[in-house]
């Protein structure tokens, strides 16, 4: 290669390289707002003000769910299987709402400990098959059973 | 291997061995697209958790995929371009921009129309989906840069330069749902592990992607063509070539 063409493969690298470490530093440093929620171990830990909004995820816990009599409050705790966090909620839920579905509870902590959700979204997994095959992992136990939609 | 190469680089020649290239090319896309389309949307079965909604992956998959492919070609024509002056290079890097750009936006656009009935919002500011909107105005960005500098040379280095720098982006969106957590999903198949997708939904997938690849493929040279064209009019083989 001749020297010409080296020095401008350099200049490119560095250019790659300058940037790459550029953005690794600022990534680091935003690390904590890269999050797109928090879990219900960083509230037990004291990490949030009340009455700041926040966006809590987790795991809508088995059996938690609840429903008043208006048929819009719902409660339901959240867990990431080491915390819980009672979660009330009035309004619509999306159609993968269900207890053991992984969710974003988008609301503000109250004194009492309750986190008052404004919006809630369901979050799906990586994970892609046909019924049947959900049915049979179920049955052998390498998969634990998911309700249907929740009433 | 290197003398086809030094070859290809050459307008004319790549002018001639690309018109048959495209041929071909398209035969497979169609092929590729017809079957990835019918056994993603008939034959596959509907999903246990999302039922039929997540059919709509076959398009949004392979389009993300696309939008970060398309960035690395257009970044690594520019970078050798940059280093090693080859005309082609240039013409080729951009070539892709709007292609790619136009991979990122149908990704946005069916990430949002997916999102809103499984997640329950068409669009949230999470690591990935804001990472890939960057991505869109990268694209955006590199073609107004390259449009704003008359100078064509000028232009192209401008533009590499801006390429080199937005290669940090790719990472970014790859990885953002293992670095932090996000309402998107983590990967299903790019990852070491088994892809973690029934073989029924995998295979129209894979079909899908290879019909985006080689669809890409085919466009870019139909755009390739025609800049080689316009900027080698005054050549003799440009000039037979437009007067058949």
């Amino acid at each position: 290669m001749n020297p010409k063409r080296k020095k401008r493969l350099i200049y490119v690298v560095l250019i790659v390289a300058g940037v790459g470490a550029a953005a690794a530093l600022m990534v680091t440093a935003f690390q904590q707002n890269m999050m797109y929620f928090i879990t219900p171990t960083e509230i037990a830990a004291g990490a949030v003000q009340q009455g700041r909004s926040i966006r809590l995820g987790g795991v809508v816990s088995e059996g938690s769910l609840r429903r008043e009599n208006d048929g819009l409050t719902v409660h339901f705790k959240v867990t990431d299987n080491a915390n819980e966090v009672p979660v009330r909620y009035k309004g619509i839920l999306p159609d993968l709402f269900r207890e053991g579905q992984g969710i974003i509870a988008i609301g503000k902590v109250t004194a009492d400990n309750l986190f008052v959700a404004d919006e809630v979204l369901a979050k799906h997994d990586e994970n892609y098959m046909p019924p049947e095959v959900m049915e049979a992992l179920e049955k052998s136990g390498a998969k634990s059973p998911h309700k249907p939609e929740a009433k | 291997m290197w003398q086809f190469f030094h070859k290809l680089a050459s307008p004319k020649f790549f002018y001639d061995f690309s018109s048959r290239l495209i041929f071909w090319l398209a035969i497979v896309t169609i092929i590729l697209m017809a079957s990835g389309l019918y056994m993603g949307l008939v034959e596959a079965p509907p999903d246990y958790q999302q039922k039929d909604s997540y059919r709509i992956m076959f398009i949004h998959v392979p389009a993300a995929w696309m939008s970060m492919f398309v960035y690395m070609v257009m970044a690594i024509t520019g970078a050798i371009n940059l280093i090693w002056r080859i005309k082609l290079a240039d013409i080729i890097s951009m070539s892709c921009a709007p292609l790619g750009a136009s991979f990122t936006f149908l990704a946005l656009v069916t990430g949002s129309i997916w999102g809103k009935p499984m997640w329950g919002t068409w669009w949230v500011w999470d690591a990935r989906l804001t990472s890939e909107l960057i991505l869109l105005f990268l694209y955006l960005g590199y073609m107004a840069l390259r449009a704003s500098i008359e100078d064509k040379t000028n232009a192209s280095r401008a533009a590499a330069v801006l390429a080199l720098v937005g290669v940090v982006n790719i990472p970014i969106i790859h990885y953002s749902v293992e670095w932090w957590n996000t309402l998107h999903q983590g990967p299903t198949v790019t990852k070491f592990d088994k892809p973690s997708i029934h073989t029924s939904m995998l295979i129209p997938l894979l079909l899908m992607a290879f019909a985006f690849k080689t669809y890409f493929v085919s466009v870019l040279l139909v755009r390739t063509r025609t800049e080689l064209l316009v900027r080698e009019f005054r050549s003799s083989w440009a000039r037979k070539e437009l007067s058949k």
